[in-house]
């Protein structure tokens, strides 16, 4: 085939793995005793695309798998089969199985045949529970992975479908696109025997001929009760460029020809054409290669790049209106010129945040996980818990979308393994037997709050205590407030589970999510009452790519301090300043010691107005827990940067986390500051 | 920090070396070099690699860094280390003048993808096409430049040219070994 599908396989991937998630959390919402058939056409219409999609790659593995679930959901969707929690477990299964064949086949590896045929066997299982068989199993056996032969198909209102008759007429364009009907035939030929009949009276003189042209019409026997689902998909790509019809052959029909004695099922499955595995094999080799280059790609609301190309736009006419000044610049049209250059800052502010908004995404990219998770673990815990989401829209940068989604994981876990209580333990104590823990995200200010809200039993201050105690982790007659006892549970290796289950409690989460939170710039609150429940907040940037800074110079250069490390800026008194042992040098302020660190000699800077401190400043600054004051000529500014990366065109240098570009152009670096107090540590 | 930035900067350069990785393919039978002077030598990079030239302009110093390294210039967003290459060749250091030039280079380094820096040169001079079997091996004399930062020597009518492989003089990696040796300090 000329067309490099590995192109596609990307998309392909990206719009399955969105599937599956839509199936997820789908199969998640069905109600067992009122089944909305809109939910099952979701889950079904899902499944579907990817069968679709994975058969035009010739992941042949995957269409085939699908198959059997979709047939499943078919019969739910069209209401032969009840929806059952087994019959919905099955389905979630498979589609971890699903998601599991589809990364195998992203990154190249091999798909483990054991785990799917397990499931399929599942399935099948399913499918072929007793009083429930229908037409649309013949076409699930047709799957290679189960040998057991099935029933062939019976409707009870009809004498048995042995065989159909198909007329098939493509119209002339059906060539065009890109539909094949030799392979349509081939694949008809996979459900059973099929004789076919050309028909070569609309075909016209050969001088008349477009080859792109189709004239041809087929007349065709199919054998073999096939379920009419599984012809109309076939040729369910051509719909609309052909006429179709297809006449039932019922037992008893004078017209049956003598091999319908031979169910479909047993005879021997019409070997693959050739083409098909080496396709398989090439869309293999091909998908290799793609992960090696693998992508980082995002999708944009169209909203918003329409946004953008209004602003692109607006800025275009500002351009033009200030060029058009320019040209034949008087003094009377001054007004007009600052007019434009105000026009045109605005607008490009406004660019600047629109694009800034395309890296948004929201929230519910990290949340829609969720319901999965909290529907397994509370049915392994045999809990009831009610997840509710809120705040899902609000927005976030995409870094930070997948950098929370781990520390969530294990609050969310937390909550439901050590927060809600049992069912009867629940009732005993007046509250409804289904816990809730919410999920509740929001705005504030610069920043975005999680909230990880359960209402079990909360945290029990003495208990930490003891147990901080206990491990060793605080002197027995300390005196704790109750954050601070509150707190203890992000100590490494605290762990309160009386026992350790596989889902939480060896006591390496909470520090790791504390670690995670702080090294996206964000921070992490508990507040809980004993018995009500607790609440976890969640405090992050909006943002990485832009940093309240402030500007700070020595000598000729200038450099920026996140604004959240300074703590306050102070003139230095000598009286106050400590040398010790001849060298290194300590403030003291409020009775704390600070280490001081020269930036002029830190970073060899010849140019420093302040030589000896009294003369400039002392900002202090925090990192990592540590306290330490930096000495600078003078404070300039503060002002929101954009981040730049040194590590793009350079590398990386110490105490150095950026840089940014200043509004007259030039460059300043941004102070890393546990880097630069390692720096002056050597 | 900040490291995401920089991905979409490195796609518009990573596709830009793409087509100039393609073009050096295919230029097998001769060869453009931008040729330049430093202290009264000529010396020469392959022009597909030169994405600009521009004049000097004041830098922001980058601390800790070895010498040659001027410090960071914002090219339209992108902050791009200066190397003034009389220092990084130990040759003796010259004023600023208005004919001072930085030509912006793209480098391949190989481990951390393509990289773009600018060198300081007291002036451009002029492009050449260069057979490549007018190409000779650097002579090794001892001299100021290892050869190994060299694709080879032109000998023209009027000059003699020498040709740098920007990629390994360039590579920031290679930084830290020269400065050891030449500086001994980080």
């Amino acid at each position: 085939m000329a067309i490099d599908m590995a192109q596609f396989h990307q998309v392909f991937f990206e719009e399955s793995f969105e599937g599956l998630d839509a199936m997820e959390s789908g199969l998640l919402n069905l109600d067992m005793g009122d089944v909305n058939v809109d939910d099952i056409n979701t889950i079904f219409r899902a499944a579907h695309s990817i069968k679709g999609g994975s058969g035009t790659f010739g992941f042949t593995a995957v269409s085939d798998f699908t198959h059997v679930m979709e047939t499943l959901l078919d019969e739910m969707r069209d209401g032969r089969r009840k929806v059952t929690q087994t019959a919905v477990n099955v389905l979630l299964g498979s589609v971890d199985c699903l998601r599991e064949m589809l990364q195998a086949i992203k990154d190249g590896d091999t798909i483990d045949p054991a785990a799917v045929g397990a499931h399929k066997q599942a399935l099948d299982q399913e499918l072929a529970h007793p009083g429930q068989a229908t037409a649309a199993i013949a076409s699930a056996s047709s799957s290679t992975m189960t040998q057991q032969p099935r029933p062939p198909a019976v409707d009870n209102d009809q004498p048995a479908v042995i065989g159909w008759t198909i007329a098939f007429s493509p119209h002339l364009d059906l060539l065009k696109t890109g539909n094949e009907p030799v392979r349509m035939f081939r694949e008809l030929a996979t459900l059973g025997e099929l004789t076919s009949t050309v028909d070569l009276q609309g075909l016209p003189d050969l001088f008349d001929l477009d080859p792109e042209e189709c004239h041809l019409s087929w007349k065709l026997v199919l054998n073999g009760a096939v379920s009419p689902d599984a012809i109309d998909e076939v040729f369910a790509w051509v719909e609309g460029e052909c006429d179709l019809a297809r006449m039932p052959i019922h037992g008893e029909h004078p017209a049956a020809p003598p091999a319908m004695t031979i169910p479909a099922q047993d005879a021997p499955r019409p070997p693959l054409p050739a083409s098909i595995p080496s396709d398989g094999k090439d869309a293999k080799k091909d998908d290799t290669k793609a992960s090696g280059k693998a992508s980082n790609s995002i999708r944009v609301d169209t909203s918003k790049i329409d946004t953008l190309i209004n602003m692109v736009g607006e800025l275009v006419i500002t351009q033009s209106m200030l060029s058009l000044i320019g040209d034949r610049f008087e003094v009377n049209k001054l007004d007009q010129l600052k007019n434009g250059l105000s026009q045109l800052e605005r607008h490009t502010r406004e660019l600047q945040e629109s694009v800034m908004n395309i890296r948004m995404l929201p929230i519910s990219f990290v949340f829609s996980r969720f319901p999965r998770l909290a529907h397994d673990l509370s049915s392994k815990l045999g809990k009831k818990v009610e997840l509710k989401l809120v705040g899902e829209h609000t927005e976030v940068d995409k870094t930070v979308v997948e950098l929370l989604s781990d520390p969530l994981v294990h609050l969310v876990r937390n909550s439901l393994d050590h927060g809600i209580e049992m069912p009867d333990i629940r009732s005993a104590v007046g509250k409804p037997e289904t816990g809730t823990v919410t999920l509740d995200a929001y705005h504030r200010g610069g920043n975005i709050v999680i909230e990880v809200r359960d209402d079990g039993k909360g945290l029990d201050k003495d208990k930490l205590r003891a147990k901080a105690i206990e491990k060793g982790l605080i002197e027995p007659d300390a005196v704790l407030s109750d954050k601070q006892t509150y707190e203890l549970i992000f100590m490494p290796g605290f762990s309160t589970a009386e026992a350790l289950t596989d889902i939480s409690g060896r006591g390496v989460g909470m520090d790791v999510v504390r670690r995670n939170i702080q090294a996206l710039g964000g921070n992490i609150d508990i507040a809980s009452e004993l018995g009500k429940g607790s609440t976890i907040a969640i405090h992050l940037p909006l943002t990485l790519a832009i940093l309240d800074g402030q500007s700070i110079a020595v000598g000729d250069e200038t450099y920026i301090v996140p604004l959240g490390a300074i703590i306050e800026s102070i003139n230095i008194t000598d009286d106050r300043v400590n040398r010790v042992a001849g060298k290194g040098e300590t403030f003291l302020l409020r009775g704390e010691y600070l280490p001081i660190i020269r930036m002029h000699d830190i970073f060899n800077v010849a140019s420093a107005k302040a030589k000896r401190l009294t003369e400039g400043l002392l900002v202090v600054v925090e990192g990592q827990g540590l306290r330490c004051g930096l000495f600078v000529d003078d404070l300039l500014g503060q002002q929101q940067v954009v981040i730049k990366s040194l590590e793009a065109n350079y590398r990386r240098i110490e105490g150095v986390s950026g840089a940014t570009i200043l509004g007259d152009g030039s460059v300043a670096l941004i102070l890393d500051i546990p880097g630069l107090m390692r720096l002056a540590h050597q | 920090m900040g490291g995401f930035l920089a991905d979409a900067e490195r796609f518009v350069i990573a596709s830009e070396s793409a087509r100039m990785t393609a073009q050096n393919t295919t230029d097998q039978q001769a060869g453009q070099y931008l040729t330049f002077e430093l202290a009264g030598e000529a010396y020469g990079v392959e022009i597909l690699k030169v994405r600009e030239i521009r004049g000097w302009e004041p830098v922001r110093k980058m601390p800790n860094t070895p010498r040659f390294v001027k410090g960071a210039l914002n090219l339209r967003g992108a902050i791009v280390p200066i190397i003034d290459l009389r220092e990084r060749f130990n040759m003796e250091a010259a004023p600023y003048t208005p004919t001072t030039v930085v030509i912006v280079i793209s480098v391949e380094t190989g481990a951390s993808g393509p990289v773009v820096m600018g060198i300081v040169a007291d002036a451009v001079s002029d492009v050449l096409d260069i057979e490549p079997n007018a190409l000779r091996d650097a002579p090794n004399l001892g001299s100021k430049i290892n050869t190994r930062y060299m694709r080879g020597m032109y000998v023209g009518k009027h000059q003699m040219v020498m040709l740098l492989d920007v990629d390994k003089l360039l590579n920031p990696e290679e930084f830290v070994d020269l400065d050891s040796l030449s500086t001994g300090q980080p």
